[in-house]
This record gives C-alpha cells, sequence and structure tokens, in this order.
C-alpha cells in the first residue's frame, strides 16, 4: 500500500466514523462539531484527487464561516432532546425512504461496471504544473460564464430575501447611530462663554 | 551543503522526504516560539516606555530572561477543569487555537525558495487555515460552561467572520495584480515595475498602488487576532477575560502562544503581501531574509503601538466598521483594481 493510499484510508475512516457521530450524537452542539471534522476529511479526500480549489473552498466556506455561524446559533438555543425524539416514528418512513435510495445510488456507483460505467472513462492521469483552480476559473469564466451568473442573481436574490423577512423595525428603540457620533465636533457638545471675573 | 546532506539522505532510504520535512518542520517551529517568547517580553517593554515606565527588569539581565521564567511558571501551574464543563472540547479548545497558527507557516517563503510547501494555491490555504482559527477560542468559551468565557466565544465568532471578509477582499486585488495564488510569485511580482528599474524598489511593492488595501488588511489583521483596540473577546473589564478565563497553567499558555503566533503570521503575511516580502527596498542593497524579518518586526511593533496609543473599541463600532466601512470599500477597489488593470494606464503589464 503507497502512502496516498494510507492516506486517503485515514482521511475516509475519520469522514464515516464523524459522519456517524453527527447523527448518534447526545449532544447538539458536539454533533455540530462532528459536522465539521466530517467537512475536514471530505476536503482531505478531495485534496487527494488534485481538486485543491475545491478542497480548500469547502473549508473555507463551510467549516471557516457556515459551520461558525451554525454553532453560534446551536450554543445559544436550548434543545430538548425529548421533544425531538417525539416524531421518531412518525418521519421513519420517510427517512427510510430517503435511506433505501442512497444505498441504491451506492450500490450504482460501486458496482459501476454492471450499470455502465465504461461510458465515462476514469479522467487521464494530470501532468505537472496542472492548476485545478486555474482550470475551474477558466470553464467558469467562458464556458458556463452564463449558468454561473445565473446561479450568482438566484443566490443574490435568496440573500435579500432572507434580509427582508427578517429585518423589523422596531418602534422607540434607543439605538444609536455610531456614523452620527464620530462625526460629532467640539463645537456640537461644548460651549465657551466668556465671563468677567467677579469678586465676592 | 549537499555533501553533508547525501550521507544522513542514504542513511534514512526512502524515508528520507519525510524525515527532510520534519526537520525543515522544526526549523520553523523552534525559532517561532523563540520569536513568541520574546515577543511577549518586547510587548511589556515597549508598552512600559510607552508608558514611562521600565518594563518587566528583575530576571536577567534587564529582564532579558523573563518570558523563560514565565514559561516555567506555566509549565509547572495544575490544569484545572471545572466541574461542569465538556472534558474532552476543553482540552481540545487551546489546542485548536494553536494549531491553525502553526499549520499556516508551512507555505510562507521566508526568502527566494526558502518554504517548507511551495504550493500554487498557496494564498488560499492560508485563507482557509485562518478560517479555522476561530474554533478554538468558540469551543473554549462553549466547553469552559462559564458564562463569561461563552460570551467571549460569541463575540469571537461574529467578530472574525465579519473580518475575514474584508480581509478576503484584500487579497482578492492583491492576487488580481500578481495573477498567482502561490506567495513566491506574488513577491516576485512586486520586484518588478517602474520604480524596481529606478533602483527604488520600494516603490513598485504592492503597498503603493493598493494603499486603502493595505490599511483595511492592517486593521482587519489587528481585528482577526483580538489584539487591542479590538481585544473585546478578551475584554478583561467586562468578561474578565473571555474565553481564557476557565483555563490554568499550559492550557491558558497554548492560546497565549496562539495569539502571538498568529500576530507574527499576519505581520509576516502583511510583508509578503503588501511590502515586498524579503526585498531590497533599493537597488544597491541585496535581497534576502533579513528584509522580511525587518518588516515583520515593524509591523508587530505597530500592534505593541495601538495597544498602547487606542483605547479599546465599543462592539458595536467594530461590527460597523468591519462591514459598513470595510466590506463595501473593498469591494469597490477590487472593481477599481479590474477596471485599473484593463486600462491602458495599468503598471502591471
Amino acid at each position: 500500500m503507497d502512502f496516498q493510499s494510507v492516506i486517503f484510508y485515514f482521511f475516509s475512516t475519520v469522514l464515516v466514523l464523524a459522519s456517524l457521530r453527527v447523527i448518534t450524537a447526545r449532544n447538539p452542539v458536539h454533533a455540530a462539531l462532528f459536522l465539521v471534522l466530517a467537512f475536514f476529511s471530505a476536503g482531505g479526500i478531495w485534496m487527494l484527487l488534485h481538486a485543491e480549489f475545491l478542497a480548500i473552498a469547502l473549508v473555507m466556506v463551510y467549516v471557516g464561516a457556515v459551520m461558525v455561524l451554525f454553532l453560534f446559533v446551536v450554543m445559544m438555543l436550548d434543545i430538548n432532546l425529548e421533544r425531538i425524539r417525539q416524531g421518531f416514528w412518525s418521519y421513519l418512513p420517510v427517512g427510510a425512504l430517503i435511506g433505501v435510495l442512497m444505498v441504491v445510488e451506492m450500490i450504482m456507483v460501486l458496482g459501476g461496471r454492471y450499470f455502465g460505467l465504461d461510458a465515462m472513462p476514469q479522467p487521464a492521469e494530470v501532468e505537472q504544473g496542472y492548476s485545478n483552480t486555474k482550470e475551474l476559473g477558466r470553464l467558469l469564466y467562458t464556458e458556463y460564464v452564463y449558468p454561473f451568473e445565473l446561479a450568482s442573481i438566484v443566490l443574490l436574490v435568496a440573500m435579500v430575501a432572507a434580509v427582508a423577512l427578517t429585518l423589523r423595525k422596531r418602534k422607540n428603540v434607543k439605538i444609536i447611530d455610531p456614523a452620527a457620533q464620530v462625526a460629532v465636533k467640539r463645537d456640537d457638545r461644548v460651549r465657551i462663554v466668556s465671563m468677567r471675573a467677579e469678586k465676592e | 551543503m549537499d555533501a553533508f546532506i547525501e550521507p544522513v539522505a542514504t542513511f534514512f532510504g526512502s524515508a528520507w522526504p519525510l524525515v527532510w520535512s520534519l526537520l525543515k518542520i522544526i526549523g520553523i517551529i523552534a525559532p517561532l516560539f523563540l520569536c513568541v517568547a520574546y515577543l511577549t517580553l518586547a510587548e511589556r517593554k515597549v508598552i512600559g516606555y510607552m508608558q514611562v515606565r521600565i518594563g518587566p527588569n528583575r530576571v536577567g539581565p534587564r529582564g532579558l530572561l523573563q518570558p523563560i521564567a514565565d514559561g516555567v511558571k506555566l509549565l509547572l501551574k495544575e490544569i484545572i477543569v471545572p466541574s461542569g464543563a465538556s472534558k474532552g472540547l476543553f482540552i481540545v479548545g487551546p489546542v485548536l487555537a494553536l494549531g491553525p497558527a502553526l499549520a499556516a507557516w508551512s507555505v510562507v517563503p521566508f526568502s527566494d525558495g526558502w518554504v517548507v510547501g511551495n504550493v500554487d494555491a498557496g494564498l488560499l490555504f492560508l485563507l482557509a487555515v485562518t478560517s479555522i482559527e476561530v474554533y478554538g477560542v468558540i469551543i473554549a468559551g462553549w466547553a469552559s460552561n462559564s458564562k463569561y468565557a461563552f460570551l467571549g466565544g460569541v463575540r469571537a465568532a461574529a467578530q472574525m467572520v465579519s473580518y475575514e471578509i474584508a480581509m478576503g477582499f484584500a487579497l482578492v486585488c492583491v492576487l488580481m495584480i500578481s495573477s498567482s495564488l502561490n506567495l513566491s510569485d506574488i513577491v516576485a511580482s512586486q520586484g518588478k515595475g517602474q520604480g524596481a528599474d529606478l533602483g527604488l524598489g520600494f516603490l513598485s511593492w504592492n503597498w503603493l498602488p493598493l494603499f486603502p488595501m493595505f490599511i483595511v488588511y492592517l486593521i482587519s489583521g489587528i481585528a482577526e487576532t483580538n489584539r487591542a483596540p479590538f481585544d473585546v473577546v478578551e475584554g478583561e473589564s467586562e468578561i474578565v477575560a473571555g474565553h481564557m478565563v476557565e483555563y490554568s497553567g499550559m492550557a491558558f499558555a497554548l492560546f497565549f502562544l496562539g495569539e502571538y503566533a498568529n500576530m507574527i503570521l499576519v505581520s509576516a503575511l502583511t510583508s509578503i503581501l503588501f511590502l515586498g516580502g524579503w526585498l531590497s527596498p533599493v537597488g544597491f542593497l541585496p535581497d534576502g531574509f533579513v528584509w522580511l524579518a525587518l518588516k515583520t518586526s515593524f509591523i508587530l511593533f505597530l500592534f505593541l503601538w495601538f495597544r498602547a496609543t487606542f483605547p479599546r473599541f465599543r462592539y458595536d463600532h467594530i461590527m460597523r466598521l468591519g462591514w459598513k466601512v470595510f466590506i463595501p470599500l473593498t469591494l469597490f477597489w477590487v472593481v477599481v483594481v479590474a477596471v485599473w488593470i484593463m486600462s491602458p494606464l495599468s503598471l502591471w503589464k
């Protein structure tokens, strides 16, 4: 077994175990942290496939930003596990259906030679100096520029909608405007009065 | 040099690349820890002189052994785990605070070719690694099972995520004009230009054409490392010491090491991305590691200077500066630089 396989099996083991712990951990904060570990190991496996841009973007976006905010919320919430468990039997059919679908998909991927995998040949081994980042950038901004821009517009609309839905103007708030505070001059606060000296 | 390495390489055989990488890692980490130790002394001395005090002067000549004494003291102290703490995470917290700060050094070039991993996506790697840093603080804050620590962790999460965006956009400007994500190439591209042709290399470094981004990166770097005046995460006067309040002994020392290693990292990166790295400022002096060391020390001095000068920002002011000032400014400057590169006035042909 060469060095790369050792790394692959290490990351895969960590990934599988961490993913298992995400759904079995009793504490939601622990579950979220195991999800972080799962993302990180997935990034490692992608790195082995020469997809360094995707691997780093996964760590940067999901581990560095999304999961931080996720943890932020999960830590604040007082989650009652007993109440969540109550719905277990009513949700089971839906969950089982999705589980079976995933198992079927896995069978099709792993037993690829029975399902016409030969139509999708393995990509050629990359040569020295190949840059995944450059290649992705070239494709995104030439061949797929319209779908890419469309996707970004959809995301922008979703973002604006999320802000518009949650932004409420409350009345009678004593909010302070830092911009106005920073712009204050001495004359706005202090008045110097010239007085004649008095004698008692 | 090669004559010495050759027999050792044959001795280790196929394991040699692993051993050689380990040696390089030790070669970076050991001096780094020494720098961290003496940076704490420098901080106390510099702030002392700025406040017309002497600073530590009891241990060793002129207080030079003070950091060693501090280290020994912290090593010998007991680590107390609070009874309500989440034990595993309580230990993982400080480790995660220090780990990324050390991992990031693997792509930092110290001089031409002096780098552990000369990766093409070096800048992306740095962005990813520095974005993991926040976990140490959040996990420590939550696992301590203390309200003060938790408030510190929540503040850290919000502050570091906010300033990362501005930092990222500032870096986008840098990589646009040097058209590379490799840190060595970014430094090399700063050695070319009209200033360098005249023998005044410092005029063609990135700080001049990207001056607003240089300032944004420097200030975001201070906010990212939770240093004064953005140190509400620690906030001694309101939440005692934030995420570190329940930690003692070596666990506390790990947070300290992480914070100072991060400071040195941000300073080194500012020097590499905006101040020409190991390039010499004038044509008649040779390039070399000493220039990077000098530039990094200067930025570190700025960190200490700011701490001694400015009062702590109020929390809403920090958020306003990050979201309403820096992010629009950097977004605007990305467009300006893009137009500038394509225009006939471009400096980077």
